[in-house]
């Protein structure tokens, strides 16, 4: 067992990778300082200061007395070139403007497009309104809802899991056979008696093999860190991940199947991940992307990966009711897969 | 005697514009226990020839048997049977000698324990040190121990001295003889005319993808008439200093002259004889001698005397 070509090829990729430390580095430390960093950039705070810039008027002392009444708005009176400047460059929300001479109240300067911009000007215009004397039609009370599964963190992690699982099968498959290409190791082996089908079982044995801390280092980390949790079946998560790494080593395959430099293999594995990483959601829902890309965004095997991770781990859906996505990774996985052996160059 | 290699009208185009003729017709017959040697220029089709040997390329045309047994019939057997080194492999740097040669032990169905294929190699202290920490010689005896894992009746070797130092050549002749010596075979190829000298009971010189000679280095150097040979130049003292190769031709026990760079190159039977002659012949005729030696002659006499060519550009005939 232990003389097994498959078992030496595969200690031999793992010796060669864990006695790298910068390779042991980019697999395993970079999701997670993603996902701090992105964790922290991302992380919810409540709405509740309202930056506030009144431009010099004759109204203008009534406005910041008004407004400076109520402990979230931060106002701020200036001209209105300084003011109109703040509003471009997002050091302020909104700008209040008196009307002119004789009419009484403000008109409001904001940025539709900008949401906090739009908030900024309701909660204004409530605050000034009530100032001046408008009545509410009824009291009414606030009520905080805070549901677990439903913060950035929790969709962000899905999403750097699947981006972990695509880099590791293009980089782990692709980059690695090429390296053995060059150093004409590959033509050494086919010197051997050594069976194609063992060293291709032992690619996808240590790439198995390197997925578990890979994606146990994220998962941990983002429990403890960010009290994420995995709401579905455990089962249904690894298999997804499993089956994931699976269609991205037939990717890594592909790529690697003719490129005789790195550079080429690069520029491969670019021309695969870039789409994806722009496309499939990984920091934000794909639905972001206009309808007419949709079929396409849909069909790409990272957006069915993430798709069907996010069901699982944070709606809780069954594996089963993710078979669509499971169907079309596995035709990836097996379409890439033959093409690849089809066109494999040893040497 | 049996044959361990046989290849009759062996072609290799590779396409191109224009296509490429890397092997044109050879032929080649090793017998079983014989150390045969490969022997050309850079670019003279003995890289493409061994790797056709070895299955590793296709030939565009001609029969090759190996052991007995041609490719694409019993490719796993023959690869049972042989052991290979390559002109290049880059051997994992973060794997150990013994990891390596685990590794490679693996493929084989029979062979030898990594230990003993280390003893072959005088290796043996290296045994769990990286691959990475190897010097260059050591690095090519880790690459013999490789192809020597699967204990072969057959051993092929492209240019395996190409680069290394003195001692390390050394050192991979004794492992290459110490193999022969057993009764196996050993094919390589090589463009150093005393690798050859020394290692091979038999040569072929290749070159532009033919076998141009073949035949114990011996029997290739006596070919050339005389096993000595008379090198000298002249002072290019007076206007008419060149000397026609022909005029030497009617020494005594001269047989071949030729001329290059200023420099003659006289193969002679008798140096004793041919050399007072020679000094009388400058002397009748008020040349100078500005350079002389003697030494025995090589294959690159021959394949000098074949080709006009060097074996290796640039170098000057040593």
């Amino acid at each position: 067992m232990k003389n097994s070509p498959i078992v030496q090829l595969t200690l031999a990729r793992l010796r060669e990778f864990f006695r790298e430390p910068e390779a042991v580095f980019w697999v395993y430390g970079f999701p997670i300082v993603m996902a701090v960093l992105l964790g922290i950039a991302f992380r919810e705070q409540p709405v509740d200061r309202v930056f506030v810039d009144v431009q010099e008027g004759p109204h203008a002392e009534a406005a910041i007395s008004s407004l400076g009444a109520i402990e979230k708005f931060s106002t701020r009176k200036c001209e209105e070139a300084t003011c109109r400047n703040r509003l471009r460059t997002g050091k302020t929300q909104l700008v209040v403007v008196s009307k002119d001479g004789s009419s009484e109240g403000f008109d409001y300067l904001y940025d539709p497009a900008r949401s906090d911009s739009v908030l900024a000007r309701k909660e204004t215009d409530d605050a000034l309104q009530r100032a001046a004397g408008r009545k509410d039609s009824f009291p009414s009370e606030d009520r905080e809802f805070k549901e677990p599964g439903g913060r950035y963190i929790d969709f962000l992690i899905p999403g750097l899991l699947g981006m972990s699982i695509m880099g590791g099968g293009l980089w782990g498959v692709g980059f690695v056979t090429v390296d053995m290409r060059i150093r004409k190791l590959l033509k050494r082996f086919l010197a051997t008696p050594m069976k194609k089908t063992h060293f291709l079982s032992a690619v996808m044995l240590s790439r198995m093999c390197f997925l578990i801390p890979e994606v146990l280092v994220l998962i941990v980390f983002a429990a403890i860190a960010f009290g994420v949790k995995i709401y579905g079946s455990f089962i249904a998560t690894a298999f997804l991940i499993l089956l994931g790494s699976m269609t991205f080593s037939g990717f890594g395959l592909l790529v690697a199947s003719r490129a005789k430099t790195i550079e080429a293999v690069s520029g491969l594995m670019n021309l695969v991940m870039l789409p994806m990483w722009m496309l499939s959601g990984i920091f934000f829902s794909s639905s972001r992307y206009p309808d007419a890309a949709q079929p396409f965004i849909r069909v790409l095997p990272l957006t069915a990966l993430i798709d069907a991770m996010r069901a699982v781990m944070i709606d809780g859906a069954s594996v089963f009711s993710q078979i669509h996505h499971i169907v079309l990774l596995a035709i990836w996985g097996i379409v890439t897969f033959v093409i690849a052996l089809r066109i494999f160059r040893w040497q | 005697m049996p044959n361990a290699i046989v290849c009759r009208q062996l072609y290799k185009q590779y396409p191109g514009k224009p296509p490429v003729d890397a092997v044109n017709g050879l032929d080649l017959s090793v017998g079983v226990g014989e150390c045969f040697g490969l022997l050309g220029p850079n670019g003279a089709g003995k890289t493409t020839t061994i790797e056709i040997l070895e299955g590793l390329l296709e030939a565009s045309r001609g029969e090759v048997e190996v052991l007995g047994k041609k490719w694409g019939q019993a490719d796993d057997e023959i690869r049972q049977e042989i052991g290979i080194s390559l002109q290049e492999t880059k051997l994992s740097e973060k794997l150990t000698v013994l990891e390596t040669l685990t590794l490679f032990r693996s493929f084989y169905r029979q062979g030898v324990p990594p230990e003993d294929a280390l003893g072959k190699v005088s290796l043996e202290e290296k045994l769990n040190a990286r691959v990475g920490k190897l010097s260059g010689g050591q690095k090519q005896r880790l690459a013999v121990a490789c192809a020597l894992i699967g204990d072969p009746k057959l051993l092929f070797m492209d240019e395996p001295t190409t680069g290394l130092d003195p001692q390390s050549r050394r050192q991979l002749w004794d492992i290459i003889r110490s193999f022969k010596d057993s009764g196996r075979t050993v094919l390589l190829t090589t463009h150093y005319m005393d690798e050859a000298e020394r290692l091979c009971d038999r040569v072929a010189v290749v070159d532009h993808g033919k076998v141009i000679a073949q035949g114990s280095p011996r029997d290739l150097i006596a070919s050339l008439g005389g096993e000595h040979i008379l090198d000298f130049s002249l002072m290019n003292s007076n206007g008419d200093a060149s000397l026609p190769s022909s005029s030497l031709m009617d020494l005594p026990a001269v047989r071949s002259v030729r001329e290059e760079d200023g420099i003659y190159s006289l193969a002679v039977t008798e140096p004793h004889i041919a050399l007072p002659a020679l000094l009388d012949r400058l002397r009748q005729t008020n040349r100078e001698l500005s350079n002389l030696t003697t030494r025995h002659a090589s294959l690159e006499d021959v394949f000098v005397t074949l080709t006009g060519r060097h074996l290796r550009e640039g170098s000057p005939t040593a």
